[in-house]
């Protein structure tokens, strides 16, 4: 198996709000490997971005807070880093792509502009020299006429282009991750599937890890290896994307699975569970998922699930029906 | 490399063509609206008048002669002389330069010191922010020609050469100013660190000065255009108020609001009106075609009006 890129270890985000205190991330841990795509799912709320941005950390100030737990890159902890060792792993080891592309580039610089930046920046090139690479980066997402895009200005480009940039620019310094916090939700279908090719071709020729949030389970099926469902906060659930699809344990992720997507084939927004996420403030200390799910004992409602496999060493879940002591209780 | 990645095709592109860059937009725009083009052509012809126009003059900025004093425009003297026999036009146009050039360097300051700190400010926020906008506060608070009276006559009182009073006076003027394009950029700047854009940078590990001046000040342009415009008739106006009461520009060196204060007296007022006309009509056709151009600018670069 390929050795470990990132592990987060008991990852806890909070934020303080003036209702409470909101677990965002509440005691979080995986593992992405080398040349693996891990996708995080799970409702909307429920922290995936959070996480992400907390291994960027890029949280906001207040009122957010990592509080406590590790995240370790290449076996180092990027918690312990200073500002300014974090701003080198950023857009050079470790880079980014939002969900939005109209929104991500700056409207009034030049696209090369924005593309030589991090390379000047990182790998120290000359212009001239950026020029060339950035050039061949507009080439590899798939571009024609690199040179005429290379002096255009984002609002002469449609959707799909723009995040294919987006793309080129967080490719830039070859990075070991990249992070695609819902890459494709804001772009129409078929557009979706090329920015998706794209990406599983880099990864196959760059190899490149990713780290990919989505809501879409049809995107889950067609790029992950692996994958880690959250609910409220916390993982309940990960896998190797097979193995998930196949034996799903935790009564969420059953749910999701329902409306079950046919691999390489699109799904709209995931199958919705009845019932509300619940309220993210001051959580009890029980499974977060007791009053919507059908299979809810006595002891969910007071304790919470340990998170450990069933049987297979891949496969973690986190719930009582899994569990023997459940009677003991 | 990217054979097998369907490669977005040109008809993307065509279409972006037809869409035009926002300064073409505000060019269009601008060159509709009649009013700001009857500014611009007034502000072109002032330019050429002043620095152009005293290359064609048969006069000289010094030629005293007193048997010529007071005369009535005339044939050879188009705007008639003063006091001292000096030719009116020639002056004028001179003083136009002068007024002029303290205009624009005085904005030119307004602009480097106001945006620089209220990019900073907005971009920083809390502590800093606090700090550069309590210090534009009592600016703001201090009533400026007051000021600007004080400054004057302590350069009076230090007894600076005349020739290069007009440097100390852009430089004053310049800095008093920094407040209203200072909050203008600051509240632009607020609004544009939450875009996504921004939040992007800071993905790439961007550097804070790079952030502030290259990604976020740039987005202001349209502001700090309008601003500045509008500044330099202020400026202009501020520097004839000084060398109206002598302590701008004082003579020898002519400047339009010194000129008429040369007709400070009731005999001159009533009986030689070409002594203050002239200029007096320069600071009142300079500033109305600027704020006419500022008014126009405002209305092409604003992104909300259509058309
Ligand atoms: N700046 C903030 N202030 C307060 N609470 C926040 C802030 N940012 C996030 N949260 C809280 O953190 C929780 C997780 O948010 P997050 O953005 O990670 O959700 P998500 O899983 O990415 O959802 P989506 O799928 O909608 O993007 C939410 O309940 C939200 O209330
Ligand atoms: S622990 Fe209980 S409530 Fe939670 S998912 Fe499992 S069965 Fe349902
Ligand atoms: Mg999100």
């Amino acid at each position: 198996m390929a050795k470990d890129l990132v592990e987060f270890r008991n990852l806890e985000t909070h934020f303080q709000t003036t209702a409470g205190t909101v677990k965002a991330v509440d005691n979080v841990s995986f593992i992405i490997r080398e040349g693996e795509t891990l996708c995080v799912v799970g409702e909307s709320g429920c922290g995936k971005s959070v996480t992400a941005m907390s291994l960027m950390q890029l949280i906001e100030s207040p009122p957010g807070k990592i509080v406590g737990g590790e995240i370790l890159f290449e076996g180092e902890d990027l918690l312990k880093l200073s500002k300014r060792e974090m701003s080198r792993i950023r857009g050079n080891q470790i880079s980014m792509i939002f969900q939005e592309p109209m929104s991500s580039l700056n409207p009034v610089l030049t696209i090369g502009n924005q593309i030589s930046e991090p390379l000047m920046l990182h790998m120290l090139l000359d212009r001239k020299a950026a020029k060339k690479r950035a050039i061949e980066l507009i080439n590899l997402v798939g571009i024609s006429r690199p040179e005429k895009i290379f002096d255009s200005y984002p609002h002469e480009l449609s959707g799909g282009m723009r995040q294919r940039i987006m793309i080129a620019i967080a490719l830039s310094c070859d990075p070991k991750l990249l992070i695609a916090d819902e890459p494709t939700t804001a772009l129409d279908v078929t557009i979706q599937a090329q920015i998706l090719d794209l990406m599983r071709d880099i990864k196959q020729k760059l190899n490149t890890s990713i780290l990919l949030i989505t809501h879409d389970l049809g995107v889950v099926a067609e790029m992950a290896d692996y994958v880690v469902v959250m609910y409220a906060g916390k993982v309940i659930e990960e896998a190797p994307v097979l193995e998930l699809f196949q034996d799903p344990q935790h009564p969420y992720t059953k749910g999701l699975l329902k409306a079950k997507p046919i691999i390489n084939q699109k799904q709209e927004r995931l199958y919705s569970i009845p019932g509300q996420v619940p309220n993210p403030i001051d959580l009890e200390d029980n499974c977060h998922f007791h009053d919507r799910c059908e299979f809810c004992m006595d002891i969910c409602k007071v304790k919470q699930p340990p998170f450990r496999s069933h049987g297979k060493d891949t496969h973690k879940s986190a719930c009582w029906l899994y569990e023997e002591e459940r009677e003991v209780l | 490399m990217s054979a097998d990645v369907m490669p977005i095709t040109e008809n993307k592109n065509t279409k972006a063509k037809a869409v035009d860059t926002p300064w073409k937009t505000a060019m269009r725009r601008f060159t509709r609206n009649k009013l700001a083009v009857i500014g611009f052509i007034m502000i072109v012809f002032m330019f050429i008048l002043c620095f152009i126009g005293p290359l064609f003059s048969p006069h000289n900025l010094f030629d005293y002669s007193l048997k010529n004093k007071n005369l009535a425009p005339n044939g050879t003297y188009w705007l008639g002389t003063d006091k001292l026999g000096r030719d009116i036009l020639l002056r004028m146009m001179l003083a136009g330069r002068i007024s002029l050039l303290v205009g624009l360097v005085a904005t030119c300051i307004t602009v480097m010191i106001g945006a620089t700190l209220g990019a900073v400010a907005g971009f920083y926020g809390k502590l800093v922010d606090n700090l550069i906008m309590r210090v534009a506060d009592i600016f703001m608070a201090l009533p400026s020609l007051p000021i600007l009276i004080i400054l004057g006559a302590v350069l009076s009182d230090l007894k600076v050469h005349p020739s290069s009073r007009i440097y100390y006076l852009m430089v004053i003027i310049g800095v008093l100013n920094w407040t209203t394009l200072a909050r203008l950029v600051r509240g632009q700047i607020l609004t544009l660190r939450e875009q996504e854009f921004m939040q992007a940078t800071e993905a790439l590990g961007l550097k804070d000065k790079r952030k502030i001046f290259k990604h976020l000040l740039p987005n202001t342009i349209p502001v700090i255009i309008v601003a500045a415009t509008l500044s330099v008739a202020g400026a202009i106006l501020s520097e004839s108020a000084l060398s109206f009461l002598g302590i701008g520009v004082v003579p020898p060196t002519p400047s339009w609001g010194n000129m008429i204060s040369a007709a400070n007296n009731l005999i001159d007022f009533r009986k030689r009106p070409w002594l203050w006309i002239p200029p007096g009509m320069c600071i009142l056709i300079t500033s109305v075609a600027i704020n006419l151009i500022g008014d126009g600018l405002r209305d092409a670069l604003d992104p909300k009006t259509k058309k």
